[in-house]
């Protein structure tokens, strides 16, 4: 039978689109860092091939079941570098740069690194806080076992592998406990394709707080790909805040790979963008590994945020906690992924996972779906899920305490949502986060004193 | 395979005995599919043409699909041009004389279930020429059924006999074209279970396929239609826990129910087909689909499922709850063992206002067994005031066994409520401890501790099958402790 018959239109866009990002590729290839060394641009072209096997994911993967990539593949992106300047700038938003939040602070704009914006405090000896693409046309040797690394990750992020241009490299060395919070801020400021790659190693028994934040009001396509690295005993806290326009498109993947004994804080804020995707795993690499996965969605109009989680408990006594929440108003869809995988002799593992569903309005969707995948019999793994409205009895008791109809929703909406930043340690951040997420919440009444 | 392990399979190979009635010489046509070897099966069956039609377009339909490879289970591919799509029943003359010949394994599994003495004979495959009991009960109950106007057949009896029924009901739960395995049954289906209830009339008794007389050997593609007609009850029970061995190895039967108005139907399974060897070899293939449809406002339709048997299971019995305040409920027991494969759950589809679903599901792992629920609530916009509850557990028993959950929850309608619990434990040596300190065998231990936990589910049974049922479950556990 002719396949080309059968192709569905979201299909040939993305064929097409695939086609595009191959054409392209031979024109951007050689300006990349890296090409220069035989190992990056063997990952590279790896990483290509494997985008051309499986294409543009389509609804018919089931891990893009719910999420329709057509409104990015329809957009005619993979511009060859110098077509960027052309478009017109949007402002920046410099408020994005969280300036009381202190610590150190590496600002890309459009996916380029940002000297003028960055502020890197004094560091303790051996910590790297800079620019990966700077990094790659220096020593590409030294980053490739990391990169090399595709455990878990999608064609999305196999589409990163090739074209990343630049992003983050934080290298912190055993023993160094960094006090300061680390700012990955990406601001979009044109209507530019940004493939940003994050690499962050953090050494034995090491400690560090990071922040990977996008802003910005520009129609962007983000494709984002942080790959995290925990030595043993290492402890990181980790926080991703995706806020950007509402004509933006965001794709992002954070890959966790940790060694025993290690500690890992991970919580996704997801605001903005018309279509997010977000993509969280962690490998548990040695015995006794921790990973909490906090999340918080917040959609109205049409925005579409997907999260898709994956915990890996490859070896024995692991712990994961993972707590997401949604809230929905408008015609928005949230869409929650939440999978976790008992490996073979991963005994004495224990997860945790819930997901729970806020629906504001008669239009809006959730659609979630946690998971277990068992192989061991040691082990205590539960999950929960709920859907629905705000509870009659709590809004009645509001109202019977003096609260108006709009005002008791909103503090129970606002309550809803606040309990899923309180696990963030880092106090100003929280603060931002709370911030954020006010506004954004559909009746912002009084509730900035609540908080 | 040893020939010890022959022995045995060609002895529980036997198909059901319960009185076989039909008018078909025994023949059957060589191996393969096509649009002739249907024509012959709709020759054979004396069936108008409409049911022809019918199969020729799920035929043509099946040509066009790929058979699907999503669920959590393996096996080798089918040929599906290797399989008999027709046969007659095979003669009983070959079968051993008495109890004597019965490979004395077999008979202690009876022995275990407390399987009437008369009845081992039947599912030993004996050649009985006695009438057994369960005719004559039969044919006791048939007349008091048709004094209500309830019509309990088979299907291809339906067919002749109340066409203008089938017509207007077959398919249109579980249409041809469904998937993969329906669009097959829909094409080769040669009988099964036909069952029609009138306007308020209360089904005096559990109708079962174990007391049915003359749609046996409904083969590997089985068709059941229930029909509820207004403010009507039914109880129906499919399947015995006795181990039942047949040659076909792909089950792909399709079952249809439909609740108009006020109607109640409760179907309950019990599923105990020959699982295969040890290592997983023999074992039947139950590929099923399996649906409801709450039609009229205020219908119920409770689906009771204890699935033990078969080598893979593969099955979604599921509620369509289309007439406002209509109410579907899913109560499943599987339990895997050896090299057993489950992928079950359920589909609990809301469209109309203020329906309901109840969702309780006990997986059971043993030994290198593989069990997944695989379900999907979905709340449709005009499903205002849609409930429902899940609760999904699974119980690990060993450490090669695996369990997974893979619940799919789609709402659209903010009225909607929507909860999910699901955990993972295994029989705990401290509980093992306490019972075998008090005088039980560790399998005995094994076996309450885990009846307790699918009570919930066994509660929902009608009271003979949850006794059975119990037993059942301590019999297939048998060997995956100690």
């Amino acid at each position: 039978m002719n396949t080309a018959v059968r192709e569905r239109p979201s299909d040939r866009a993305g064929r097409e689109a695939l086609e595009r990002a191959l054409a392209a590729w031979p024109a951007i290839a050689p300006g990349l860092p890296g090409m220069h060394a035989s190992g990056i641009a063997k990952l590279r072209e790896n990483a290509l091939a494997r985008f051309r096997a499986s294409g543009f994911p389509t609804a018919r993967d089931e891990e893009w079941k719910y999420t329709d990539l057509s409104a990015l593949t329809a957009r005619s992106f993979m511009q060859v570098p110098g077509d960027v300047q052309a478009a017109t700038a949007e402002p920046l938003p410099h408020h994005a740069l969280f300036d009381d939040l202190g610590g150190h602070r590496l600002a890309f704009v459009d996916g380029r690194h940002a000297p003028e914006l960055s502020s890197i405090g004094p560091l303790p000896g051996g910590v790297r806080i800079e620019s990966l693409g700077a990094a790659l046309l220096r020593d590409p040797a030294a980053l490739e076992t990391w990169l090399a690394d595709s455990r878990g990750h999608s064609a999305m992020a196999a589409l990163n592998a090739a074209f990343m241009a630049d992003g983050a490299l934080v290298i912190v060395p055993a023993a160094v406990e960094l006090a300061e919070p680390i700012h990955l801020v990406f601001l979009g400021a044109t209507a530019s394709t940004v493939q940003p790659r994050n690499l962050i190693v953090v050494g034995e028994h090491s400690k560090c707080t990071l922040i990977e934040h996008y802003a910005g009001s520009a129609p962007t396509f983000t494709n984002a790909l942080t790959q995290a690295f925990l030595a043993r005993d290492a402890d990181v806290e980790y926080c991703k805040l995706q806020d950007e326009g509402e004509r933006a498109l965001h794709v992002g993947g954070t890959h966790v790979a940790q060694a025993q004994g290690s500690r890992f804080a991970g919580h996704s804020v997801s605001l903005g963008a018309s279509l997010a995707r977000h993509d969280v795993t962690a490998i548990f690499d040695g015995e006794r590994c921790t990973a909490t996965l906090d999340g918080l969605y917040l959609a109205g109009g049409r925005q579409h945020v997907d999260h898709h989680t994956r915990i890996d408990h490859a070896q024995p006594h692991g712990t994961s906690r993972e707590h997401f929440r949604g809230i929905l108003d408008g015609r928005s869809r949230g869409v929650f992924n939440g999978r976790i995988v008992v490996h073979p002799g991963a005994q004495q593992s224990d997860a945790w996972l819930t997901s729970r569903n806020l629906l504001l309005s008669a239009d809006a969707e959730a659609d979630t779906k946690p998971q277990l995948e068992i192989y061991a019999d040691d082990v205590k793994c539960a999950h929960g899920a709920t859907v629905g409205q705000l509870d009659e009895n709590e809004l009645f008791y509001l109202r019977s305490r003096g609260f108006d109809a709009a005002a008791a929703r909103s503090v129970l909406t606002w309550a809803f949502a606040r309990s899923a930043l309180d696990a963030i340690r880092l106090a100003p951040l929280r603060a931002h986060l709370e911030r954020a997420c006010l506004a954004r919440l559909p009746q912002a009444l009084p509730l900035a004193e609540l908080a | 395979m040893d020939t010890d392990t022959t022995h045995i399979d060609e002895l529980i190979s036997r198909e059901y005995a319960h009185g076989f009635v039909t008018d078909i010489e025994a023949d059957s046509v060589p191996p393969g599919l096509s649009e002739d070897v249907i024509r012959l099966i709709s020759a054979k069956k004396n069936e108008p043409p409409f049911m022809l039609e019918w199969r020729l377009d799920a035929y043509r339909h099946w040509l066009t699909m790929r058979e699907p490879d999503w669920s959590s289970i393996g096996h080798p591919p089918i040929d599906y041009q290797d399989i008999v799509y027709y046969s007659a029943p095979k003669a009983k003359k070959d079968g051993p004389k008495s109890l004597d010949e019965v490979d004395p394994e077999l008979l202690r599994v009876y022995e275990k279930l407390g399987v009437p003495l008369k009845e081992r004979e039947a599912l030993a495959g004996v050649a009985v020429d006695a009438v057994f009991d369960s005719v004559s009960v039969g044919t006791t109950f048939k007349s008091r059924l048709a004094e209500l106007g309830i019509i309990f057949c088979a299907f291809s009896e339906a067919v002749q006999e109340h066409p203008e029924l089938v017509r207007q009901y077959l398919g249109s739960v579980v249409p041809r074209g469904d998937n993969f395995f329906a669009a097959l049954n829909s094409a080769v289906f040669t009988d099964g279970s036909f069952c029609y209830i009138p306007k308020g009339v209360r089904c005096p008794m559990e109708l079962s396929t174990y007391f049915r007389i003359n749609a046996k050997d409904s083969g590997q593609f089985e068709r059941t239609l229930i029909i509820a007609d207004e403010g009507a009850y039914v109880s129906y029970l499919e399947g015995c826990t006795a181990p039942m061995r047949d040659e076909n190895q792909l089950h792909a039967a399709v079952v249809e129910l439909v609740a108009l108005e006020r109607a109640h139907i409760k179907y309950s399974t019990v599923q105990n087909w020959y699982p295969g060897d040890r290592d997983g070899k023999g074992g039947i293939y139950n590929f099923v689909t399996k649906r409801g449809d709450c039609r009229g406002a205020h219908s119920h339709i409770a689906w009771t499922q204890v699935e033990t048997g078969s080598a893979i299971t593969w099955k979604y019995p599921s509620c369509i709850l289309r007439g406002d305040n209509s109410v579907g409920t899913f109560h499943s027991v599987a339990l895997t063992n050896h090299r057993q494969q489950a992928d079950t759950g359920t589909k609990m589809i809301h469209i109309g206002r203020n329906t309901r679903s109840t969702i309780v599901s006990k997986g059971i792992s043993a030994g290198r067994g593989s069990n997944a629920y695989r379900g999907l609530v979905k709340v449709l916009k005009t499903a205002e005031g849609a409930r429902n509850y899940t609760q999904c557990d699974s119980l690990l028993v060993g450490d090669r066994c695996a369990a997974h959950t893979f619940p799919y929850i789609e709402v659209r309608n903010p009225t909607a409520k929507v909860e999910h619990e699901a955990s993972t434990s295994r029989i705990g040596e401290e509980q093992l401890f306490y019972c075998r300190q008090r005088g039980l065998s560790a399998e005995d231990a094994v076996s309450m501790i885990v009846n307790g936990f699918c009570k919930e589910v066994f509660k929902e049974l009608p009271m003979e099958f949850a006794v059975e049922a119990q037993k059942l479950l301590g019999v297939s556990l048998e060997g995956s402790v100690g």
